[in-house]
């Protein structure tokens, strides 16, 4: 049965793409579902994240693991520094401002980049063999294991802390009700932080994870994989943390699928005409709360 | 415990508070009646912190501590806790997360007196304990609210419009509530439209019109004076 073996094949392939737009889209729905502002600077983030893997992979002296938590440190500080100096002066302000600051803060980034490491696409070095498992007829190599395992395991975290820690719930309180949350003496402030930090650090793992994956890091790379991670956010219905979970690994399998049938050339239009269709017929997306309920 | 002196208040040029100032002492409860629209939820707001006069000569001191503008959690940490209009449980969170948000000034985890003392004076949110706070009846949801802000231990209880959408019997139920939250040691603020009620369980009351104080006193001698009786009694 080549047909279904192909498609096994697909899956695991559109899985470990989907993880990483997954682990992108998860940093758009926090931070829409606590301040209802689209930080568009994820997508450079996850680049920069990318970078830092690749600067710490260099050094010869750590493993993938190292460079994985460096990166991820690195984008959560990134993060917070950006919501201080870009989005908190602008929370009172239209939400149009704050968008603004959004894509003010995406080209410096890039830019940034361009200037710092130049505009060339970086290889990233081999920070563990490669090797292919065949089970059956279709094949996984160690880095979707690695890719698919890490996203995985960095989804449950999440899911754990937002359900069961303090600060969790007081997130989620922040999402339902804000003036509600800080006379329970939530304070907001810091809220929006913790949420920053771990929207940035959960792109900047998908960064290096995308980096070793496609072997392939530049200064650009944030625009296309932000977009789509954000396409997913939509999909899965934007406020909604399982939705962005689903709705990435969505946009991923449909990406590849459509490679599969020969529309390789179209494969970067899928997430958009799937975030098309679904603002035109359900708005709210996968998961989304009804449009009524302000989220 | 609380006073208040000159505040103003203005949302963009309309003027919703002008030269208010009140007391609340220590054991009393104290009501602020007056028709809608006449500030009594903008001068609870201002209390918290979520709203700031727009006056320099403004004060607002709770426990001999300057509060205006200090931000809301600080002011709850300070033992303030504030039920607004509207109940604004969480409605995604059940009434048990909804119990512990209330908590979430307090170090650590809330121990089982904090509960017992919510079922004590809501012996029905421990039947609902695992529910959903968006799927219970306004009364419950009133009943939570209030459940919710003692979990922090107030030493001021302010309420906005409990009574609110409640039907006569529950609003009797509420306003019994509120004594003995009251005898038990918590000072209490009280908004009500419903100035019959809040007159009935409170020791003082002021009047609010068009955001001024146009009356203030023993609430058994506002309760007979013939222009509150006019007005918001009802006679």
């Amino acid at each position: 049965m080549p047909i279904l073996n192909n498609l096994m094949q697909q899956l695991v392939n559109g899985l470990a793409l989907g993880s990483i737009y997954a682990l992108i889209a998860l940093g758009y729905t926090m931070v829409y579902g606590i301040i209802g502002m689209i930080n568009f600077a994820y997508g450079e983030i996850f680049m920069f994240g990318a970078y830092a893997g690749l600067v710490l992979a260099l050094t010869n002296y750590v493993n993938v693991y190292v460079a994985l938590l460096g990166a991820t440190f690195i984008t959560m500080v990134l993060g917070v520094v950006i919501e201080r100096v870009a989005y908190r002066p602008l929370r009172r302000s239209s939400r149009l401002s704050a968008l603004i600051s959004a894509i003010g803060v995406s080209f410096f980034l890039s830019s940034l980049m361009v200037r710092v490491k130049g505009p060339n696409t970086r290889g990233f070095p081999t920070l563990f063999e490669n090797r292919i498992f065949e089970i059956g007829d279709f094949q996984i190599t160690i880095y979707q294991i690695v890719i698919i395992g890490v996203a995985g395991l960095l989804m449950l975290s999440l899911h754990l802390f937002v359900t069961y820690s303090k600060m969790g719930r007081a997130m989620r309180a922040c999402a339902q009700d804000q003036d509600a949350a800080s006379l329970m003496g939530v304070n907001i402030d810091r809220v929006i932080s913790v949420t920053f930090a771990i929207g940035s650090g959960l792109a900047g793992a998908a960064g290096v994870l995308a980096g070793i994956y496609f072997n392939a890091v530049q200064p650009y790379m944030g625009l296309l994989a932000g977009l789509k991670a954000f396409a997913a956010a939509v999909l899965g219905g934007i406020g909604s943390i399982p939705g962005a979970m689903i709705g990435g690994l969505v946009i991923g399998l449909t990406e590849i699928l459509g490679v599969t049938v020969n529309l390789s050339e179209y494969k970067d239009a899928f997430a958009f005409a799937i975030l098309i269709l679904v603002l035109l017929f359900k708005p709210a997306g996968i998961m989304g709360r009804k449009a009524n309920k302000k989220v | 415990m609380l006073t208040l002196e000159k505040i103003n208040v203005s949302y963009g040029s309309i003027r919703a508070l002008h030269g208010i100032s009140l007391e609340v002492k220590k054991g009393e409860i104290v009501a602020l009646i007056g028709a809608n629209g006449a500030g009594k939820s903008t001068t609870l707001r201002t209390i918290s912190g979520l709203l700031k006069p727009s006056n320099k000569d403004s004060r607002i001191t709770f426990k001999d501590v300057q509060i205006q503008g200090m931000l809301p959690h600080k002011i709850v940490e300070m033992g303030l806790s504030h039920v607004p209009e509207g109940r604004r449980v969480f409605p995604e969170m059940s009434v048990y997360e909804n119990l512990l948000m209330g908590a979430h000034t307090r170090k650590g985890k809330p121990g089982q007196a904090d509960f017992d003392r919510v079922y004590h004076h809501f012996p029905r949110l421990k039947e609902r304990i695992k529910q959903l706070a968006g799927t219970l009846s306004g009364g419950e949801q009133q009943m939570l609210a209030m459940g919710r802000a003692l979990m922090a231990r107030p030493d001021l209880l302010i309420l906005d419009e409990p009574s609110m959408g409640l039907a006569p019997m529950l609003v009797e139920e509420i306003f019994h509530i509120i004594e003995d939250i009251n005898v038990a040691g918590t000072t209490i603020l009280l908004v009500e439209q419903n100035a019959h009620l809040a007159l009935e369980i409170s020791n003082r009351a002021y009047v609010l019109e068009t955001g001024e104080i146009v009356l203030e006193g023993l609430a058994q001698d506002l309760a007979t004076n013939e222009d509150i009786r006019k007005s918001y009694l009802g006679e």
